[in-house]
């Protein structure tokens, strides 16, 4: 088997003393992404990611690199569009479908000069948390194939945590990015709400979705956010400040640094008490780097995952209307009347738990019910909000468990939706708040993952890094190699 | 308010313009009501004075000037088209009248 990709920062510094070219780089992590046998991929288009690998290192031979991601490949989840290449989203509805047009985040990445390799593996339209809704099958864990890698971005984790890509995009909602990054081992982020353009991320719901970086190191996806962030036209959502310079954020230095402790997410009744212990071990550490700690509360802490399950299932019961069987895809054969053509191109198309919260979004949404489910959600979704706001006001970030567990077993959950919702606890709370949010690995138990999630005031993703990158620079999880992977 | 019947679930695919076998909907039925008994807890807050939150980092409404800029072309937007004809998405007949 072909040996796993370093990080950025060192095939970066590859490239430019010529000890290996772009192109070698791009077959390697191919042949690494056909070796695996973890369902990570699921389309790699080498061929045209050769001949880009190819002008990509003639540009360097003119001195004429673009960016620090010059060269370097990258994976895509199946639900960021690329002009000319599948995305299918996981789903039968979006069988042979291809993209018309680049993502921003996609035609910024590749403006910087990083090569995509490939599309990876994710729940249906990203609605799960174990990338087993999948047309393709499940994704596998790298730590062990039996468990599931987390979602719904499962594939875009795996790439990155077995050593295929450096580094590769994923779309967060309810903790898409961040719960598959806690439990492959990996650092994920999901920028703060208009943060990264939505313009080509295929709509789940959206005033929650956000395009983010996974990687190995903080430093490697500080490198990827600041390629893809910042003001788009094509999104109205997306917030007019130019992108962050974030590389300086990651100095180490974090004294005198507040760290808030929510008393609500280290009940000892709400995790696996050794995903506790990792978390709390990995605060003190920052403790011992100069970072102060105080508790804070998020009162409203109980009702964010009943909250994000009303809004983001109204949204998605909205925006999965397009899918119609005229203008993308798949359409039934065979069909009567245009209702008959929507009714049979939709029930074939969907798998289950898309219909159960297309279901659950319209009933939210129907009369006589709004104001009950959908209305009342939204006041909630306020009630968070202030509840940070708050707790900001006494601390700069606030640390977390980001899953209450760690990686479970494939088919565990499956029979049990309610349970699945369950396991995005810790992380429903900053999309409905817009804040930004990592997952940065912090430990292990019983051999897999587990992770700090550190949450921020919105635009303040320099905080989150700059603690982040100072925790990997004390510790060592983040070198660890998965035993599929080695 | 969270018993949700096998009819009740019907009623709402015809709205999401789904078809559920037997068994779907009798399974669906019952997962709903889990969920919406679940989401009953938001019920035991007191709401009345709070604002519904539709964004979370607020923004105008951006505008842009009314000029003709370039997008994408039709052949481009029906290339994705599970049925098209020239520019144009190919559906069953809506229009009741001869037969075509």
């Amino acid at each position: 088997m072909s040996d796993p990709l370093g990080g950025v920062a060192e095939l970066r510094g590859a490239l430019d003393d010529r000890r290996v070219s772009a192109v070698e780089l791009v077959r390697a992590a191919c042949a690494r992404a056909r070796a695996l046998d973890l369902n990570a991929f699921t389309h790699l288009r080498e061929e045209a990611a050769l001949a880009e690998a190819e002008d990509s290192d003639a540009r360097r031979a003119r001195g004429e690199a673009r960016s620090p991601l010059e060269g370097i490949p990258v994976a895509l989840k199946d639900n960021v569009c690329q002009a000319g290449e599948p995305a299918q989203c996981a789903s039968r509805i979006l069988e042979g479908w291809k993209s018309p047009y680049d993502a921003t985040a996609v035609a910024r990445l590749r403006a910087a000069g990083a090569i995509v390799v490939g599309r990876t593996n994710m729940d249906e339209f990203a609605m799960g948390s174990s990338t087993e809704n999948s047309v393709h099958g499940p994704a596998r864990n790298p730590w062990d194939p039996e468990c599931a890698p987390g979602g719904s971005s499962g594939g875009s984790a795996v790439a990155v945590a077995a050593g295929v890509v450096p580094a590769a995009l994923g779309s967060d909602t309810g903790g898409s990015i961040r719960q598959p990054a806690s439990f492959c081992g990996v650092v994920g982020m999901k920028p703060t709400y208009g943060r990264v353009s939505r313009y080509g991320l295929v709509a789940f719901a959206s005033s929650l979705d956000q395009i983010g970086p996974f990687a190995r190191t903080v430093e490697d996806a500080t490198l990827v956010l600041e390629a893809i962030a910042g003001h788009d036209p094509c999104d109205a959502t997306s917030i007019p400040e130019p992108a962050p310079a974030l590389a300086g954020a990651l100095s180490g230095d974090v004294s005198g640094l507040v760290i808030g402790l929510p008393r609500e997410y280290f009940a000892s009744d709400g995790a696996d008490p050794e995903v506790l212990a990792a978390v709390r071990t990995a605060v003190a550490e920052l403790e011992q780097a100069g970072a102060k700690t105080r508790e804070v509360s998020l009162p409203h802490t109980p009702y964010a995952v009943a909250t994000y399950y009303l809004v983001a299932t109204a949204e998605a019961s909205s925006n999965l209307a397009r899918y119609d069987g005229v203008r993308y895809g798949r359409r039934a054969e065979r069909v009567g009347d245009l209702l008959d053509m929507y009714r049979r191109t939709r029930s074939e198309g969907f798998g289950a738990e898309v219909k159960r919260r297309i279901l659950l979004g319209t009933y939210v949404l129907s009369a006589g019910y709004y104001d009950a489910y959908y209305r009342k959600a939204q006041q909630v979704r306020t009630l968070l909000r202030r509840d940070f706001e708050e707790a900001f006001a006494a601390c700069d970030v606030i640390a977390t468990p980001t899953a209450p567990e760690t990686a479970f077993r494939l088919g565990e959950r499956a029979a049990d939706p309610l349970r699945m919702y369950l396991s995005d606890v810790f992380t429903v709370s900053a999309p409905l708040a817009g804040i930004p949010a990592l997952s940065v690995p912090c430990g292990f138990v019983d051999g897999l993952p587990v992770g700090l999630q550190l949450m921020g005031r919105a635009l303040d993703e320099a905080s989150l890094l700059r603690v982040a990158d100072a925790y990997q620079r004390r510790s060592d999880w983040h070198e660890r190699r998965p035993p599929e992977a080695a | 308010m969270s018993a949700i019947t096998r009819d009740e679930v019907e009623r709402i695919a015809g709205l999401a313009r789904l078809e559920l076998s037997e068994g779907e909907a009798e399974r669906m039925a019952g997962d709903l009501a889990t969920i919406l008994d679940y989401v009953e807890a938001l019920q035991a807050l007191d709401t009345s004075d709070v604002e519904p939150t539709a964004n979370p980092v607020p923004l105008e409404t951006p505008l842009r000037d009314d000029r003709v800029r370039p997008g994408l072309a039709a052949e481009v937007a029906v290339a994705g088209a599970p049925h098209a004809e020239g520019t144009a998405f190919v559906v069953p007949k809506v229009i009741e009248g001869e037969e075509g």
